[in-house]
């Protein structure tokens, strides 16, 4: 029971890892990017779209090259992610637009399209299946460790995943590393505090708001491709994915802008999400208050770390800043 | 000759919007030479120099290094032609230490921080700089930061040094030990360029001296031709005596008394250490200090923005007779207790205006509370903001104008008038010359003085010790919050202000 | 910004700010990029769609006013996200970024149904309809007070405060739906007082949606006066511009951050009242319908101008409206509509820089002064 409570708990999360870590390397550059959650929609929804063609073009779907059934989808996921990410760099670095509102719109365009492919994907190729249901890809995404069955509740707490999310936890420790300890790292941290210093130290401004901003999107992204293949088992529904978005973005203060922290964010995040399906003798109308608790604990969490103030653990100065060299 | 220059510029020209910042400019440097580019504020000194660090961009001209033209294109192809800026406000991310800061966009290799550490320690030694590793930015004074910006151009190989604007708020100890240190560097054959706006100092560094005149070019000297009078001529162009006029206090009366005043900043630090000092009506009393020890926490722990942990702020009202403490008082409340309190704060458009305003509504926002309507009257502040236009020569459109849009100069008319619009009792300015020209300066030190010679005490926050000693009657020097003493502006001088300035600080003084 | 290959060391192009633009000239650069969005708009479409762009026009245009009950339909929705996005300026206008907009409305709609249903019967409706008023503006300044408080107390950040009470407010109406669902166990609460029309807003001169359109239209002057004219919005202002500044003259920040929130939850709670006693007679999960979320773009776009938000809401929900049509007709999922609102916002987003910016090119450099 707790293992399995566990091991929900962690595919919950890892999603929500995706999200903050990608969030988390887009605002070390200055940028808040309030259209994860849109992000996030269009790596999961380009993700079907790739394994929805790869499989409509097979009679028998024991055909279908392993390798190419992960590959296309992954490729397909980056690739809509990217673009989000460009639009919203365009648009905020290189045309100096509003943050905040850029974020929100891209949140509303990328749902949209994720719905909207959704729900006209199957009429758009004009197939004669009745939803989008890819469990042939999906199940070479969830293919977990072979030995984690013979290994009790050790192999379904600590092996039991898939690829993707052995990769989310090993991408966070990898941020964090780079953040703190590379060139790089210093160079996008100088970015996200004081531009015009990054700037008249030689450094890049823009393209690094622009690396940042696209390579945190694709990584965002991987969490919604994520989620459908691995967590919903290959079936995209339209709003499924929900409100993951805004929680990654919450869980980067949870973290306190350190990927590493956000790993166990992230699982206890996911665990307050499925809680309500592991509290024996409730009815339904109390699951519905029950699933308050990720947000609860959320408010909570930025109360209790803007109630103690740290100079190490506030967001970049520069945060929602656009930069123009020339300003005066 | 030509072999010994080390930059050229010719015929720069440099616009914003309508503002020509810069107009056909040319100069040159030589190696082995400090040049001052000497210039009233607003001159076009800034603007010049960010051209050649690659901040900016010029609209039109050309510019020479070594002989070869270039087109500077971004701070990092400045640094690549060996071009290195100190900029006034100091390009440092606060949250990195020194190491962090100065290796901060060198591609060199490994990313080795110990490596770099011993490489800058080197540098530290050859031109005898004092840097300490462990300190954070924000940890740092003024000074020592200003160091590390050195420190951190030079560690890039940089031969031409442009400074700007450099002494503006140091000590003059500490004055003197940047000029050695400038002349260690010029003799090891850097060319050097320093911005300033301060007479003295330009006759005491450079060999040669270029100066600007509201961005036009106006001729460059040698340094051993120049006097003050004659580099003053240049810069205003017309002949003006710079005195200030100084009365004497007329029946001075104790109308403000700070009694063993402490205060913390949020992190706990202490900024004010039991301050004790009395204003009189009729005098201007002076505060000098490093930038930084508290001369901003005093002045609005006066005006009720700043909390007090103990301590009395006692006000005597000329009218009633009364004495009010000010203690925990917000800036309404003083404002009902009938004092007539005003403040020219150092962040005018941060703090003593709001830049996206227009004139009107800037007024307004000292008096738009009077009356029980809901509703906003703009009658009488668009005839205080016209009133005001007229009376100190604000250049603005009409009122209408977001402040944001004037001229340094004319924002500070707009609040500097404002302020004395409601006939204080008590006048606080804090640095109200500082980036202004010296007609708008003087324009100011009058206005200072005519409320003096109405009976208000006057309390002035400088950083030109010249200024100070001739402007105020008494002067009151603050170090790391504390007062370290108060002298006659009559007899001080400005070395014995200096040491002031400095004894017993131990660094974590007051520091944002 | 810079190009390398460029031989005569000049960059290509640099930019700088302008100063204003004449007020014909800005607006000729949004209408271009309106215009610029629904041509990629179109685009989009025929790439979906296969049709002729200009009977895809006529489909939007059919789709929003093509019959009498669709343009009072428009109405309606204008009046409605024109609502919620009066509700939003003021604290916006404060620097202050409520995105619960969307809870608050809810907020109000769930306190509105609740009066209905329980009160429905036995209050008079000249007691009922002030106490569903007062109940629903309640429950939407309660809503937007709370992150105020914190925000005022320990600068706790707001954006994501009020996004996360948007979806405590979506489960308490989970919860509520599921206690009091009709029929029971189904989750849902129908069509309430259908038979009594107890607490249903009553129609005028035959018309449904016409007193909603009243209500907001005289919300639309009383914040525009609001802002403009009186000490509040004057204070509220000068928050947003500098909050040092408003310490300075004597502004209670604090005090000024509440009152401007719990203006703009009160008005959201109006929202939520007229959504559910004047249009649906129901309340699900999505009731608010993203309103919270298109009205700050629409604040934003009008440049906190009640007047202009006028017509930046009826531009969107006008899309919206005729989307809808296309994806009826082609069959295709109504998130299109998202798609298109979202490439319109890009747009006018975008061509803000072309207002504030101007690209001199090398050649031209010289002689473009205005």
């Amino acid at each position: 029971m707790i293992a399995s409570f566990i091991q929900r708990a962690v595919m919950q999360g890892i999603p929500l890892l995706f999200g903050s870590t990608g969030e988390i390397i887009t605002e070390k550059s200055g940028n808040l990017n309030l259209g994860i959650p849109g992000v996030m929609y269009v790596g999961g929804i380009s993700g079907v779209i790739g394994a929805f063609m790869y499989e409509q073009s097979f009679e028998d779907k024991a055909d279908m090259n392993p390798f190419l059934a992960v590959l296309i989808p992954l490729l397909c996921c980056v690739f809509g992610s990217l673009v989000m990410g460009l639009i919203y760099s365009f648009l905020t670095t290189t045309l100096r637009a509003n943050q905040n509102v850029t974020g929100l719109a891209l949140t509303t365009f990328g749902t949209g399209f994720g719905n909207f492919f959704g729900g006209s994907l199957i009429k758009i190729t004009n197939s004669d299946i009745p939803s989008i249901t890819l469990s042939s890809t999906s199940a070479y995404f969830s293919k977990t460790l072979p030995f984690a069955d013979n290994l009790g509740w050790v192999g379904q707490v600590f092996f039991s995943y898939s690829f993707l999310a052995y990769f989310a936890i090993i991408l966070a420790l990898f941020v964090s590393f780079v953040l703190k300890r590379t060139r790089v790292g210093l160079n996008l941290r100088a970015v996200g505090e004081n531009p015009a210093t990054a700037d008249a130290a030689g450094i890049k401004v823009i393209l690094n708001k622009y690396a940042a901003t696209c390579i945190g999107s694709v990584i965002a992204g991987l969490g919604g491709l994520y989620y459908v293949m691995d967590y919903a088992d290959g079936v995209w529904s339209n709003d499924g994915f929900g409100d993951r978005g805004w929680l990654a973005i919450a869980l980067v203060i949870f973290a306190l802008w350190k990927p590493k922290f956000s790993i166990l964010g992230s699982i206890l995040f996911g665990g307050l999400f499925i809680v309500h399906n592991y509290i024996p003798n409730i009815d339904v109308s109390t699951q519905e208050i029950f699933k308050m608790l990720p947000y609860a604990v959320t408010i909570l969490v930025l109360v209790i770390v803007s109630a103690r103030k740290k100079k190490e653990h506030q967001p970049p100065q520069s945060l929602g800043v656009t930069y123009f060299r020339e300003e005066r | 000759m030509t072999n010994n220059t080390a930059i050229e510029l010719r015929n720069l020209t440099k616009t914003f919007g309508k503002v020509v910042a810069n107009k056909n400019i040319s100069l040159s440097v030589n190696k082995g030479e400090i040049l001052s580019v000497l210039g009233e504020n607003g001159s076009g000194k800034t603007t010049l120099m960010n051209m050649i660090a690659g901040i900016y961009f010029p609209d039109e001209g050309q510019i020479f290094v070594d002989g070869k033209e270039v087109s500077i294109t971004s701070p990092k192809h400045a640094y690549d032609l060996k071009i290195g800026m100190i900029h006034q406000h100091f390009k440092l991310v606060d949250i990195f230490n020194a190491v962090e800061n100065i290796v901060l966009g060198i591609d060199e290799g490994s990313y080795n921080l110990k490596a770099a550490t011993a490489k800058i320690k080197e540098t530290c030694d050859k031109y005898g700089f004092e840097i300490d590793f462990s300190k954070k930015i924000y940890e740092m004074s003024v000074s020592e930061k200003q160091t590390v910006e050195i420190v951190k151009v030079l560690y890039r190989g940089a031969d031409i040094l442009i400074l700007d604007e450099p002494t503006a708020v140091l000590t003059p100890q500490e004055i003197d030990k940047l000029f050695n240190v400038l002349r260690k560097m010029r003799d090891d054959g850097k060319a050097i360029i320093i911005i300033t706006h301060k007479l003295y100092e330009v006759l005491e560094i450079s060999d040669r001296i270029a100066v600007l005149r509201k961005g036009e070019y106006i001729g460059t000297v040698n340094t051993a031709d120049a006097n003050e009078s004659m580099l003053t001529e240049m810069m205003v162009g017309e002949k003006i005596s710079l005195n200030i006029q100084r009365s004497e206090p007329v029946n001075p009366t104790e109308r403000l008394t700070v009694k063993n005043v402490n205060c913390y900043n949020r992190d706990g630090a202490k900024i004010l250490d039991n301050i004790s000092f009395s204003a009189y009506s009729g005098e201007i009393l002076g505060i000098a200090g490093i930038s930084g020890s508290g001369q901003r926490e005093l002045l609005e722990a006066i005006a009720g923005l700043q909390k007090i942990h103990d301590g009395d702020i006692v006000y005597n009202n000329p009218k009633t007779g009364k004495s009010d403490n000010l203690r925990d008082k917000t800036p309404m409340q003083i404002r009902e207790l009938g004092v007539r309190l005003s403040f020219v704060p150092e962040d005018r458009l941060g703090m003593g205006l709001v830049g996206n305003m227009d004139i009107t509504d800037n007024m307004m926002l000292r008096s738009y509370r009077k009356g029980h309507s809901m509703f906003l009257k703009r009658k009488e502040p668009k005839d205080l903001a016209e009133k005001i236009i007229k009376d100190l020569q604000v250049v603005t459109p009409d009122t209408k104008t977001p402040v944001r849009r004037l001229s340094g100069g004319n924002v500070q008319k707009v609040l500097v008038g404002r302020e004395i619009a409601s006939s204080p009792t008590v006048l606080m300015a804090a640095y109200p010359v500082r980036g202004l020209d010296i007609n708008s300066s003087y324009t100011i030190y009058n206005l200072l003085n005519g409320q003096k010679e109405k009976g208000v005490a006057v309390i002035f926050v400088g950083e030109d010790l010249d200024v100070l000693i001739e402007l105020c009657d008494r002067i009151l020097v603050i170090s790391g919050g504390k007062v370290t003493g108060i002298l006659d502006g009559r007899t001080a001088k400005k070395e014995e202000i200096g040491l002031l300035m400095t004894k017993k600080t131990n660094g974590d003084g007051g520091e944002r | 910004m810079a190009s390398k290959i460029v031989k005569n060391h000049t960059p290509l192009f640099h930019i700088a700010k302008r100063d204003e633009l004449p007020f014909y000239k800005s607006l000729l650069i949004r209408i271009g990029s309106i215009v610029a969005a629904l041509i990629v708009c179109a685009i989009v479409i025929i790439a979906f769609t296969g049709e002729n762009p200009l009977s895809i026009y006529a489909t939007i245009v059919e789709g929003a006013v093509g019959t009498k009950r669709r343009t009072w339909g428009l109405f309606q929705n204008v009046a409605m996200l024109l609502c919620v996005s009066l509700a939003v300026t003021p604290a916006f206008k404060m620097k202050f970024w409520n995105i619960g907009a969307e809870g608050q409305v809810l907020m109000g709609g769930l306190a509105t149904i609740y009066v209905m249903m329980f009160y429905g019967e036995t209050l008079q409706p000249a007691v009922l309809y002030p106490v569903m008023v007062i109940a629903s503006i309640l429950a939407g300044a309660i809503w937007g007070l709370i992150p105020a408080v914190f925000k005022a107390l320990w600068n706790t950040n707001e954006t994501l405060f009020t996004l996360m009470m948007n979806y405590i407010a979506i489960q308490l109406i989970s919860y509520y739906t599921y206690v009091n669902a009709v029929p029971k166990g189904s989750g849902q609460i129908g069509i309430i007082n259908s038979d009594t029309k107890a607490g249903w807003f009553p129609s005028l001169g035959g018309y449904d949606y016409l007193l909603n359109i009243i209500i907001v239209a005289a919300l639309t002057v009383f914040m525009f006066v609001y802002l403009k004219y009186s000490k509040h919005g004057y204070e509220l202002s000068v928050v947003g511009e500098s909050e040092n500044t408003a310490r300075y003259i004597g502004i209670n920040v604090k005090k000024v951050i509440i009152r401007t929130m719990l203006l703009s939850g009160a008005m959201c709670g109006i929202a939520g009242l007229l959504l559910v006693a004047g249009t649906d007679h129901s309340i699900t999960r999505e009731t608010a319908g993203g309103r919270g979320f298109t009205a700050i773009m629409v604040s934003w776009l009008a440049k906190f101008n009640p007047i202009y938000m006028i017509l930046t809401s009826l531009l969107l929900v006008f899309l919206e409206k005729g989307a809808i049509q296309i994806s009826t007709k082609f069959q295709l999922n109504p998130s299109f509509s998202e798609i298109l609102t979202g490439i319109i916002i890009f747009f006018i987003i975008g061509s803000e820089f072309f207002i504030n910016y101007r690209i001199m090119f090398r050649h031209s450099a010289k002689k473009e002064v205005k």
